[in-house]
């Protein structure tokens, strides 16, 4: 039967398992809507500002491993999704955005809602496709879902003018194969340079493995952990490769880099080797990358070529799958203790215990995260914005299962918070969303609150709120001699009234003793939750390694002042 | 990071899919990363839907190497290798309008004829001048025609091929595999 390319684009989101997409409609990508009324296998879910369909599709991507997809129209349609989709390259994020685009006569005129999308999305996507045939648009969707989840995954953009998606119908038929001359995915790296690799790890004394987002992308979770038991060699998680390691494994030192944990900095300042799968070395990990691990050689595996040796120099850099790179080198690896070596970690973890949260009674934003794992059994999904609730999320909140922390980390994209909670829900609709909210993200994104209410994802909203874009407060307290220009916030919405609004329940916090009991309530409360925490105003994240610097440099939490 | 070596001059060849947009890929790849491509030919090549690309980075190892492993991750992008140390033939074709007198007309032709370059077009006050060879024979001939005044000058970048049998390439049709391959060690 011959198929309009929108029903084509149908047909072939339901061959490649894409049963939600997030969108919203306008003129060129309507015949898109027309079809998927059709398609009843295909859920769309209808959110208020495309950023949101991007980044909900991105939360959905992360949380079940599946290709995220999000729907656009021409224009401003399209534009609205480019934070998302530059969010989902730079953590590699499998995602197709599919953007109407107006008619092909129209093309290069500056038609009403024209934008060269393709031109806008080329630095910020793995790929990105004009479709200007129907009889291209099955290969092309294909082509884009194999593309957005194999090798270094990353988002894929495909945009069909609207004569294409409503004009010539053609012929259905779904490709076998790729047309992809140029794509090329590692798998095992070769066995000479696994087996230098095997001989650094096993002659080293002092080394770390650093478990990046590669390490959940590929499913390698298992074999890195069995690594690490098999040598005992401490784990240390970027950002992105927190969930990697279960967070009370005797192995786990937590997050580096400019906010992690100071015995990982410190430890990583005294290693002879960094093993670092699936991580990419980046600036708020290392700081001054002169000063980065002075004493270790590196052994780097990536699936992505350009990754190794771009940051630091690599003694063995192994391109290639993780998982298959694991499995080839796991057998190489003898069995180890590392008596010194770890009982050198312990005295360092002793001596800076950057996990443990001070004494206080005011109503600190570390203790609510604490209060909020602890009640919750680290079970569940933490989904993130970013700024100081990020980086408290990463240093106090605990997980149990890989995939359970999603955080827009190298973007670093406020107010992902809210529609990637909503996307990871619907895609987990099993498990119970934790969107840990600063309250500055939290209203960039907001009127996705009635996208999770209408799709009845199950997101409990945790707003973080020292009215206050904490982050910069931070940095201005900190580099500006407290010049606080246009970091206060002086008429936050009531974030109570909010919820109410939307039909949902508020909880307002104010005192330590209530926030155990406003986390049950939420748990007990079926459908979406806004807690309000009025957390301390002008706290600051400790560790601290300013930016540039080393660890050297780092700032820790003062000691409490004695009792006089 | 890498340590900076000495900048040298590094040509890379790629092969590429004859697609719209291929060439805004690269060059907005080189423009993010900081690149800077000191000439760049495109043409067909002897496979039909796949165009040739010839570069000439000037940078250090690590820079270049940086730049073959980001070109061959575009998607249209299909073989990248830094041809360099192979055992190469390069030419570059020159166009060059000089101006002339009836007095250095004379002059300019023996020069001319000197490089076995062409005159391909004569004026009362200029002709212009075709040459093709290596960079520095071009330079050479740019050097002796400067005094007489360049009018205009163009060129059309370097291409470059490995010499005997191979192409250069990794995975080329070539007979053998050179070492330009940028997917090895590091």
């Amino acid at each position: 039967m011959e198929l309009t390319g929108a029903e084509i684009v149908c047909e072939s989101l339901l061959k490649e398992g894409a049963d939600v997409v997030f969108g919203l409609p306008g003129g060129a990508v309507l015949p898109l809507y027309g079809a998927l009324s059709k398609y009843p296998g295909v859920r769309h879910i209808l959110v208020r500002h495309e950023q949101a369909a991007a980044m909900a599709a991105d939360g959905y991507a992360r949380a079940t491993g599946k290709v995220g997809v999000c729907v656009a129209t021409s224009g401003p349609g399209a534009t609205n999704l480019v934070t998302g989709i530059a969010a989902a390259q730079m953590d590699s994020v499998p995602m197709v955005a599919i953007t109407g685009q107006v008619p092909r006569p129209y093309i290069g005129r500056d038609a009403f809602q024209e934008t060269d999308v393709t031109g806008v999305t080329l630095p910020i996507t793995k790929h990105n496709m004009l479709v200007m045939d129907v009889k291209d648009v099955a290969q092309a969707i294909h082509d884009a879902f194999h593309i957005a989840r194999t090798g270094r995954p990353g988002p894929v953009l495909v945009d069909i003018p609207r004569d294409v998606l409503l004009g010539e119908k053609t012929e259905f038929v779904w490709p076998t194969e790729t047309k992809l001359p140029g794509y090329k995915i590692p798998g095992e790296a070769p066995e000479d340079q696994v087996a230098a690799a095997a001989e650094l790890i096993n002659k080293a004394e002092k080394p770390l493995i650093m478990a990046g987002h590669g390490v959940l992308i590929s499913h390698s979770y298992d074999l890195m952990t069995e690594m690490a038991e098999k040598a005992q060699i401490p784990v240390i998680t970027t950002l992105l490769g927190i969930s990697s390691i279960q967070s009370d494994h005797e192995l786990n030192l937590g997050m580096s880099g400019m906010h992690g944990m100071a015995y990982s900095n410190l430890a990583i300042d005294e290693a002879d080797l960094i093993i670092g799968l699936g991580m990419r070395f980046d600036d708020r990990v290392t700081g001054r990358i002169s000063d980065f691990a002075p004493n270790a050689k590196f052994v780097h595996v990536d699936i992505d070529a350009s990754e190794i040796g771009k940051n630091v120099e690599t003694s063995v850099g192994l391109i290639g799958d993780l998982k298959d790179v694991l499995t080839q080198i796991l057998p190489k690896i003898e069995a180890n203790v590392h008596i010194y070596w770890l009982r050198r970690i312990e005295e360092l973890k002793t001596q800076h215990p950057s996990h443990v949260v001070r004494e206080s009674d005011e109503l600190l934003p570390q203790y609510v995260l604490q209060r909020l794992t602890e009640t919750t059994q680290s079970r569940g999904i933490v989904v993130t914005g970013v700024g100081q609730h990020q980086m408290w999320a990463a240093q106090h909140c605990k997980f149990t299962d890989p995939n359970t922390f999603i955080t827009s980390g190298g973007l670093g994209t406020m107010g992902f918070e809210v529609p990637a909670a909503l996307g990871a829900q619907v895609g987990r609709p099993d498990t119970v969303v934790w969107s840990v909210c600063g309250d500055g993200g939290f209203q960039m994104t907001m009127c996705d609150i009635a996208t999770a209410v209408e799709s009845g994802a199950d997101v409990k909203f945790a707003i973080l709120n020292n009215t206050n874009l904490g982050m910069v407060h931070q940095l201005q307290d900190v580099f500006f001699e407290k010049d606080f220009m246009a970091s206060e916030f002086s008429a936050n919405p009531d974030f109570v009234k909010i919820a109410e609004a939307y039909g949902i329940r508020g909880i307002r916090v104010t005192k330590k003793d209530e926030v155990v009991d406003a986390v049950q309530q939420a748990m007990e409360t079926s459908g979406p939750v806004i807690i309000d925490f009025m957390v301390k105003q002008d706290e600051i994240v400790f560790p601290f390694i300013p930016s540039g610097q080393s660890v050297n440099e780092m700032l820790e939490e003062p000691a409490p002042k004695e009792p006089a | 990071m890498a340590q900076p070596n000495n900048t040298q001059q590094h040509t890379l060849i790629a092969m590429v899919e004859d697609k719209p947009g291929v060439l805004t890929r690269v060059a907005s790849m080189f423009r993010r990363r900081g690149f800077n491509i000191a000439s760049l030919a495109v043409g067909s090549s002897e496979q039909p839907g796949i165009s040739r690309m010839t570069f000439v980075v000037n940078g250090d190892e690590y820079t270049v190497g940086q730049v073959a492993k980001q070109l061959d991750k575009l998607i249209d992008v299909l073989e990248v290798a830094d041809i360099t140390s192979e055992r190469i033939v390069t030419r570059e074709i020159a166009l060059i309008k000089v101006a002339t007198t009836q007095i250095t007309r004379g002059e300019i032709i023996q020069i001319v004829n000197l490089f076995r370059a062409n005159i391909i077009d004569v004026g009362s006050e200029s002709m212009v001048i075709e040459i093709t060879g290596e960079e520095d024979k071009i330079n050479a001939l740019h050097n002796l025609l400067a005094p007489f005044g360049v009018i205009e000058m163009l060129r059309s970048g370097l291409v470059a091929m490995v010499r005997g049998q191979a192409n250069g390439l990794p995975n080329g049709n070539g007979n053998g595999s050179a070492n330009g391959q940028v997917n090895g060690h590091s």
